[in-house]
Formats: structure tokens, C-alpha cells, sequence
């Protein structure tokens, strides 16, 4: 088993939800399939959707809610 | 009299208001978050405070860091600029609260203005014309029927309490109305609690124009009316002073109308009042007022020679206007274009990074106001604006030629921006006639925007000429 990262394509706020009242799109565990959306990265003010580009179960998610990201930042880690 | 100021903002208007305030003597104090640490602001300004992390609700929407911020620093005033808290009735309290100076007008007026319906009301008692519709808050389905009947269609349909777009719904006859009116109620009871609804005309081709006011709380004057009909998304992107289509008759009926909604509500400080305008029937619409300083103010200041954030200042420390109506003269014409990290040939999506290198414009008639500097990284976490270009020559033809030539001098290397897009649109024909409503810049784009891409001047050109 081999782990992998998905990166964050944008700088800007990460976020793991759709909205603040709304469940998160993945927990630490879950199954993620290639293309699914993984969370949101706020930039200038424009939501912008984080599609997984791989598949596998995620063992963990590597930054918070609501933090500051750069591009290419590891968001999380990815079992394949 | 105001001596040591807080600018409670970020990015161009800071730089903006930092640079009036030292012209008054006085002391200049920069909030800035984690992010910001680098900015032009911060090293323009006296000194800096710390005021929270990157992400806005936490350092320039955080009352109590602001606050905290000014207490630190000692401040006596706090200037909002815009967008931020600027229109928050709170915090103007918050800051009136804390025994500060709040640069702009009394939290009642900012709470007024901002509620929709209550807005509607002081401007149809102050006599200044409205979007035909219901007089105030409509509950009872008989009442909104028999307004739509006499309003005619199509209608919108709005909630009350509701804002940005959502529970907006649109009638274009009886049938329709009578269908949609339950629905719109009860959404706007999910939504917001409140399943009150109000009545508006749907005005199509509609031009934005908008009346820029300076009051002390005793008296106001108007500094002559903008118009901002290109818009992308409900933003501007190119603003001008004069309107090029008003005629001198409704000017003047226009900007009395302004004088008087503002002076019924003893306003003080500079603020605008915006109305839809109907260029076939002439017909003007008071729409919203905004109670504080524009990004397009710089226009109004080119044709009118007054320094609208220097006077908005001097008024919150305690000063009578300066200048009577009379004073109030304008020459010549000016447009400002928003120059934006963003790319037009990918559907604006923002373009943050480090600005390597960097060729301002300048001359004659031009202004640039930026918060760039050569080898500047633009942060991700707030908006797209980086800079306004502002050209004022004696006529429309000569400012949109000074145009042209300032954006080729214009260089922003290491970011996408918003560039080639008004050099395609300074040389267009529709804009050369001034021949546009709030829709046309969308609809334009559709055929336009893909074509933007990389494009140099030469590529800009030919585009325009399609």
C-alpha cells in the first residue's frame, strides 16, 4: 500500500465543507474516488472546487478547516 | 479635529486614505492581518498594528481586534474605507462606543440606508422618485395583487428581508404572479424568518448612475452624478463622470433629488446615492444609497477638483463643509478602470502571485492608484482589485484616447489582469458611442472573452475591431 497527497491547485482559505451548516465532503477514513470533490479553496473571494486526481481511502486530512494554503500544499493523504 | 487615525482596510483605498490624511497633518495608524505584513499601506503609514491572521472574519471583519487595535495604538478615529465593515452599523457604534471618531456618517443613518424597504420609504417621503412598486412591506396577497396590476409587469418580486440576490423572483404577467407570489412567500419565511415581500418594476436596459454627496450633518452638496453601467456580475469594471448620455435638465433634477433624500436624514460625511436610469423615457430611480466612499470616487474628484476622502475627513473631526453648492463646478471628463488579478480569457478566475516587475502609468491627466510595488506578492485572501487607472482630459473622445495610451504604458508582470479587457473595450465602438446598459458588458463577453486570452495590445485591438 502505497499513500499519495492531494495538493491544493490554488492559494487561499481551505475549507472542508460546502457551507457552515453543511456536513463535511470527507472525513478521515473515507473512500474517495478520482474527481470527487474534497473541499473548497477560497481565492480572492471565489470558491474553487478541490477534485481529488487520484483514488484510494484517505487516511487523513492535513490541514484544517478554514487554514490559509499555498499552492501545491499537501491537503491530504491518500491511500492507493 | 482628528490627529491620530486608524485605516481599518487594506489595499488601494488604505494607501488612498493614508495619503489625505498625512496632507491633514495627521498621524497615520495601518491595521493589517498576518498577510498584509508586506504591504504598501503598511509601509506608507506612520505605523502598523497587528490586528489577526489572513482570513478576513478574523482581522478585517474582527470588531473587538479592530477595536483593540485602536486602543493599542492610541487612535482618536477610525476610517472604514469600503467593503470590510465600512457599512456596518455596529461597528460604527462599536467605535462611537469606544469614544473614537467614526469617519462616516451615524450608525442610525447606516442602519436606515442599509434596510431595503425602510430606505424606499425615506426616499418616497423626501420626494425623490423609486422603482415603481409597493410603497413599503407588502404581507397580504390582495394588496400585492392589485400593486402589480397598477405597476404592471414584469414585476420582481422581493423578500424584505432578504439580500444578495436570494428570494428574488421575477413576474412577467398576472398568471405568472399569481403563481409565484405563495412560492416567494414561503421562501422567504424559510429563509429569513420573515415572509414579508415588496414589489418592484423590473426597469430593462436600465443605465447605473449614481450621485456622489458630501454632508456635515446640517447641509449637503452634491459633487455631480457617475455613471457605472459596465458591469461584470453586479461589479463595475469602468466608471465614469459625466454620465455621457444625461442631459442637463434631469442632471440637475437628479442631483437635487440626491440632496434632498440625503439632507432628510441629516447625513454627514461623503456617501452615494445610486438610481437606475431609463435613457429612452428619461426617467431616473433612486435604487440604494451607499454611506461611504466609493472605489470610483477618484472620477468625481478629476471633473470636480475636490479631494472627496480630505473632505470626508475634515467633516468627521467636527468641520462645517467647506465649499456651498454653488462651489461645486465640474470640467471635462474622466473614466476609471478597475485593473483586477484576474484573467478575462478564463473567466476572470483570480490570478494571485508576485508582481516581478512593474511600469506605471503617468502624465497629464492620468492617475494610478495601486496598492502594487515591484516584487509585491498579491495574497490570495481578499479581493482581486489592484489598482484603479483614472484619465480626465477636456472631452469623452480625448479621455478614451489618454486612456489607451496610459494602459499600454501599463505593465504588470507575474499576474494575470483585467488589462487587455479594457483595451479591447477603450476600442470599441458601443463604448466610443456610450451606447450600453448594466447587461451590456455581459452579453459582450460572451462573444468577446475567450478572445482575451494572452492577448497582447496588437490582440486587444483586434478584438475590439470585431
Amino acid at each position: 500500500m502505497a499513500t499519495k497527497q492531494i495538493l491544493s491547485p490554488l492559494p487561499g482559505t481551505f475549507y472542508r465543507k460546502p457551507a457552515p451548516d453543511k456536513p463535511v465532503y470527507k472525513s478521515d477514513g473515507d473512500k474517495v474516488a478520482t474527481g470527487e470533490v474534497i473541499g473548497l479553496v477560497e481565492v480572492m473571494k471565489s470558491f474553487n472546487e478541490v477534485k481529488a486526481d487520484i483514488a484510494g481511502k484517505i487516511v487523513k486530512f492535513l490541514v484544517d478547516n478554514e487554514d490559509a494554503v499555498m499552492a501545491g500544499q499537501p491537503l491530504a493523504e491518500v491511500e492507493v | 479635529m482628528i490627529k491620530r487615525l486608524l485605516i481599518a482596510n487594506r489595499g488601494e483605498i488604505a494607501v488612498r486614505i493614508i495619503r489625505a490624511a498625512r496632507e491633514l497633518g495627521i498621524h497615520t495608524i495601518q491595521v493589517y492581518s498576518a498577510a498584509d505584513a508586506d504591504s504598501l499601506a503598511v509601509k506608507l503609514a506612520d505605523e502598523a498594528v497587528l490586528i489577526g491572521p489572513p482570513q478576513a472574519a478574523k482581522s478585517y471583519l474582527n470588531v473587538p481586534a479592530i477595536l483593540d487595535g485602536a486602543k493599542r495604538s492610541n487612535a482618536d478615529a477610525v476610517h472604514p474605507g469600503y467593503g470590510f465593515l465600512a457599512e456596518s452599523a455596529g461597528f460604527a457604534e462599536a467605535v462611537t462606543n469606544a469614544g473614537l471618531t467614526f469617519v462616516g456618517p451615524s450608525a442610525e443613518a447606516i442602519r436606515l440606508m442599509g434596510d431595503k424597504v425602510a430606505a424606499r420609504k425615506a426616499a418616497l417621503a423626501a420626494g425623490v422618485p423609486c422603482v415603481p412598486g409597493s410603497a413599503g412591506r407588502i404581507d397580504e396577497p390582495a394588496t400585492a395583487l392589485a400593486v402589480a396590476k397598477s405597476t404592471g409587469f414584469p414585476i420582481m418580486i422581493k423578500a424584505a428581508a432578504g439580500g444578495g440576490g436570494r428570494g428574488i423572483r421575477i413576474a412577467n404577467d398576472l398568471e405568472e404572479f399569481e403563481r409565484l407570489m405563495p412560492q416567494a412567500s414561503a421562501e422567504a419565511q424559510a429563509a429569513f424568518g420573515d415572509g414579508g415581500l415588496y414589489l418592484e418594476k423590473v426597469i430593462e436596459r436600465a443605465r447605473h448612475i449614481e450621485v456622489q454627496i458630501l454632508g456635515d450633518g446640517k447641509r449637503v452638496i452634491h459633487c455631480f452624478e457617475r455613471e457605472c453601467s459596465l458591469q461584470r456580475r453586479r461589479q463595475k469594471v469602468w466608471e465614469e463622470a459625466p454620465s455621457p448620455v444625461l442631459p442637463d435638465d434631469i442632471r440637475q433634477k437628479l442631483c437635487a433629488s440626491a440632496v434632498a433624500l440625503a439632507e432628510a436624514v441629516h447625513y454627514c460625511g461623503a456617501g452615494t446615492l445610486e438610481y437606475l436610469y431609463d435613457d429612452q423615457a428619461r426617467d431616473f430611480y433612486f435604487i440604494e444609497m451607499n454611506t461611504r466612499i466609493q472605489v470610483e470616487h477618484p472620477v468625481t474628484e478629476f471633473i470636480t477638483g475636490i479631494d472627496l476622502v480630505r473632505e470626508m475627513i475634515r467633516v468627521a473631526g467636527g468641520e462645517p463643509l467647506r465649499m456651498a453648492q454653488a462651489d461645486v463646478r465640474r470640467q471635462g471628463h474622466a473614466i476609471e478602470v478597475r485593473i483586477n488579478a484576474e484573467d478575462p480569457a478564463r473567466n476572470f478566475l483570480p490570478s494571485p502571485g508576485t508582481v516581478s516587475a512593474l511600469r506605471v502609468p503617468g502624465g497629464n491627466g492620468v492617475r494610478f492608484d495601486t496598492l502594487l510595488y515591484a516584487g509585491y506578492t498579491i495574497p490570495p485572501f481578499y479581493d482581486s482589485l489592484l489598482g484603479k487607472l483614472i484619465v480626465w482630459d477636456e472631452t469623452r473622445e480625448a479621455a478614451l484616447a489618454r486612456l489607451k495610451g496610459a494602459l499600454a504604458d501599463l505593465e504588470i508582470v507575474g499576474v494575470h489582469t483585467t488589462k487587455t479587457l479594457h483595451q479591447a473595450l477603450a476600442s470599441d465602438a458601443a463604448v466610443a458611442a456610450a451606447r450600453f446598459d448594466t447587461r451590456w458588458l455581459e452579453r459582450w463577453l460572451e462573444q468577446n472573452g475567450p478572445r482575451l486570452a494572452e492577448a497582447g495590445p496588437e490582440q486587444a485591438r483586434e478584438v475590439a475591431a470585431k
